[in-house]
């Protein structure tokens, strides 16, 4: 799950991270007060999901509180568009109104696994206010990695092996291990899969401060964070997919093809969509169904695809394994009985209880194009599109 | 010959009692798999499917000598079952359960290091050796006792690759699904590794997915070290960049972790590249007659 940038800096200040000071507004009227109160000279920063929003022109500097006003207003309604929303922009709802920093330098820092070694790794670079992966990929000698054992977890020297690195010296080094710490135990007690800091500003008073905050959380470990349910904002999400999600479809990631998809494992999902793409057509989902016990699943997910207006064809491919092949012929069964799918079904059935299903849909007669294999049944879904 | 479970296996399953804990283990069963436990913390003294069922997995084996675990805990609990398993000193534990917190396997993965133990999965199908022993979730009926093996991070591609082998009657060794998350407990270059020191195996089936760089790993392991030929499938060609694809590792982030980098640094690897799912048992035909 992602979050906001003043969720993700609300965060680092439960951590003893210290942040600029700020607020967010809803309208220009509460960015003017929240500018008042800072002093007049602020930063009004776009809260989107997606990254780029400087470029995109979702942040702007504001000189006195009218003005913080006029540039809030300019900006939340606005469809921001940048390099991660894709073309149709994200809605933006709300700014960050913070106070401007003397910025002196720009660092990077960041905490994400390292699914090679199995271990977290602390990350940073002197290139900071960069595009990380640019930067990775032009100048690798420039970027700092250090692994933490999770058996110790982090430890100061491994935070003045980067702040020495940086170039941190004197308070500034104090800071940074400090700093570095506080969002290692933030990373791993609220179970994040990311924590970044980019960039994060040596002030010319001499602080070290995170200009802009990312966080994102492992969805696995849901089941013990409670708390970090409240943060999630179903505005940033397709609509398809929080409607999905509550019918307990979890896998479900809408794309911009014709030919819905419904897939027992991920694997095999990618593969059918790879498949599609080979016959000529275009994916309109991925949708894992998973473990299949009861056909309603499989009638809430024909719902949720055939509510997209852009299908033209429902292609089940199920091997089943610990998923049942009868349970998803009844769900077919009974998604006919319950609504009336006015697009063509074509459907690969094999694996466990494969017999016991066709039997189902022999005796139902329910209209289903039927297709022996993966490849032919990529074929058959791509001409039914057509 | 194979690798992993076989004849040999005495297997124990922690969560057997659950729904489909004791459904999987009854196919197991049905299977030829010797099952001689099951392990429930406060259902010790039961006996389920015909087998006795203990609280911990110290007095399973103990009283059963088991030598594989086969684990279907719920995702909160599944990182203490494998460990209480390597504690217990069960020297194969497969892990089925998906769902496990990251950070969970990230402590777990170090537990485990220089242990002994050979972890399988999370978030995976399990292992088989057809006609010999079946420890996970996997259609038994598909399966044909041969001389390739197979490797997957997804469970439901090892049936389709498998379907396909045993319709032109090409049999496996042992398939191996590694599991679908970012931190699993063996790799698909350790796998590799095994079914290269297999004198069962002749050839591999390795399919790997977007995300990470662990297919990169495979292919310097191939170019350095492999005997045998691998014919290999990348699912998420056309995935979306950014998103996580149901697997919790499939997400690509950065060059590294696109299908199109993958099949690159396998193919220069010496690796044979199956641009279609639909074609790996073809493939595999055509490399077993050269």
């Amino acid at each position: 799950m992602k979050i906001h940038e003043f969720q993700a800096k609300q965060l680092f200040q439960q951590f003893n991270v210290p942040v600029p000071r700020g607020q967010v507004a809803a309208t220009a009227e509460e960015a003017k007060k929240i500018a008042q109160d800072l002093g007049g000279k602020v930063v009004v920063k776009a809260q989107i999901h997606a990254g780029g929003r400087g470029k995109g022109g979702g942040v702007k500097l504001a000189n006195s509180p009218d003005e913080a006003a006029k540039v809030a207003s300019q900006i939340i309604g606005m469809q921001l568009i940048t390099h991660q929303t894709g073309p149709q922009g994200q809605k933006v709802q709300r700014v960050l109104i913070e106070e401007q920093m003397p910025i002196e330098r720009e660092l990077y820092f960041a905490i994400l696994l390292d699914n090679a070694i199995g271990m977290p790794i602390l990350m940073a670079s002197a290139e900071g206010g960069m595009d990380i992966e640019a930067v990775a990929a032009n100048t690798p000698e420039k970027i700092i990695r250090i692994p933490v054992d999770p058996a110790t977890g982090y430890q100061p020297y491994q935070g003045r092996q980067i702040a020495f690195g940086l170039g941190l010296r004197g308070d500034l080094l104090r800071s940074a291990v400090q700093l570095f710490g506080a969002l290692y135990d933030l990373y791993v007690s609220k179970d994040c899969s990311l924590v970044e800091v980019n960039p994060l500003v040596v002030t010319t008073d001499g602080r070290l401060l995170p200009l802009d905050a990312k966080v994102t959380f492992d969805d696995n470990a849901d089941f013990r964070h409670k708390d970090l349910v409240e943060l999630r904002d179903k505005d940033e999400e397709d609509p398809l997919e929080v409607q999905a999600h509550e019918m307990g479809i979890l896998n479900y990631i809408k794309l911009d093809g014709n030919i819905g998809c419904v897939v027992n494992g991920a694997g095999l999902a990618m593969a059918t969509m790879d498949s599609i793409k080979l016959a000529g057509g275009e994916p309109a989902n991925f949708l894992d169904i998973g473990t299949v016990n009861d056909s309603e699943r499989v009638v809430n997910a024909l719902k949720i695809i055939t509510a997209d207006p852009a299908v033209k064809v429902v292609l089940f491919n199920i091997f089943g394994g610990m998923a049942r092949v009868d349970v998803i012929a009844q769900g077919i069964i009974d998604a006919q009985k319950q609504f009336n799918i006015d697009v063509p079904v074509v459907a690969r059935l094999a694996g466990t209880n494969v017999d016991e299903g066709e039997a189902l849909l022999a005796a139902a007669k329910v209209n289903v194009i039927r297709a022996k294999d993966l490849g032919e049944a990529a074929k058959l879904a791509v001409q039914a599109a057509k | 010959m194979s690798i992993l479970v076989g004849k040999q296996t005495r297997l124990l399953v922690q969560g057997m009692t659950g729904r489909e804990g004791s459904a999987q283990t009854e196919r197991c069963i049905q299977y030829g798999t010797t099952v001689v436990a099951g392990v429930t913390p406060g259902r010790g003294g039961e006996i389920v499917l015909e087998r006795p069922v203990f609280d911990t997995v110290r007095e399973a084996v103990k009283a059963t000598q088991a030598n594989v675990s086969l684990i279907f805990v719920p995702p909160a609990g599944a990182a203490d079952a494998i460990l209480e398993a390597a504690e217990a000193g069960i020297p194969v534990v497969v892990c089925i359960t998906e769902g496990i917190p990251t950070l969970d396997m990230v402590r777990v993965k170090r537990a485990l290091r220089g242990s002994g133990v050979t972890l399988i999965g999370p978030n995976c199908p399990g292992v088989i050796t057809p006609g010999e022993a079946r420890v996970g979730i996997m259609p038994g009926q598909v399966f044909l006792p041969g001389r390739v093996g197979v490797i997957s991070r997804s469970g439901t591609l090892v049936y389709e690759a498998v379907d396909q082998l045993t319709a032109l009657g090409i049999g496996q060794s042992t398939c191996v699904g590694v599991g679908g998350d970012p931190v699993i407990g063996t790799t698909q270059t350790q796998a590799l590794a095994m079914f290269n020191d297999d004198p069962g195996t002749d050839a591999v089936v390795l399919i790997g997915e977007i995300g990470g760089t662990a297919e990169q790993e495979a292919a310097e392991y191939i170019r350095s070290s492999m005997k045998k030929p691998v014919v290999v499938f990348i699912a998420g060609s056309t995935a979306p960049a950014g998103r996580r694809m149901g697997h919790a590792g499939a997400v690509i982030a950065g060059n590294q972790g696109t299908a199109a980098a993958k099949k690159d640094a396998l193919a220069k690897a010496g690796a044979v590249i199956c641009g279609s799912p639909a074609e790996i048992g073809a493939t595999m035909a055509k490399v077993l007659k050269r």
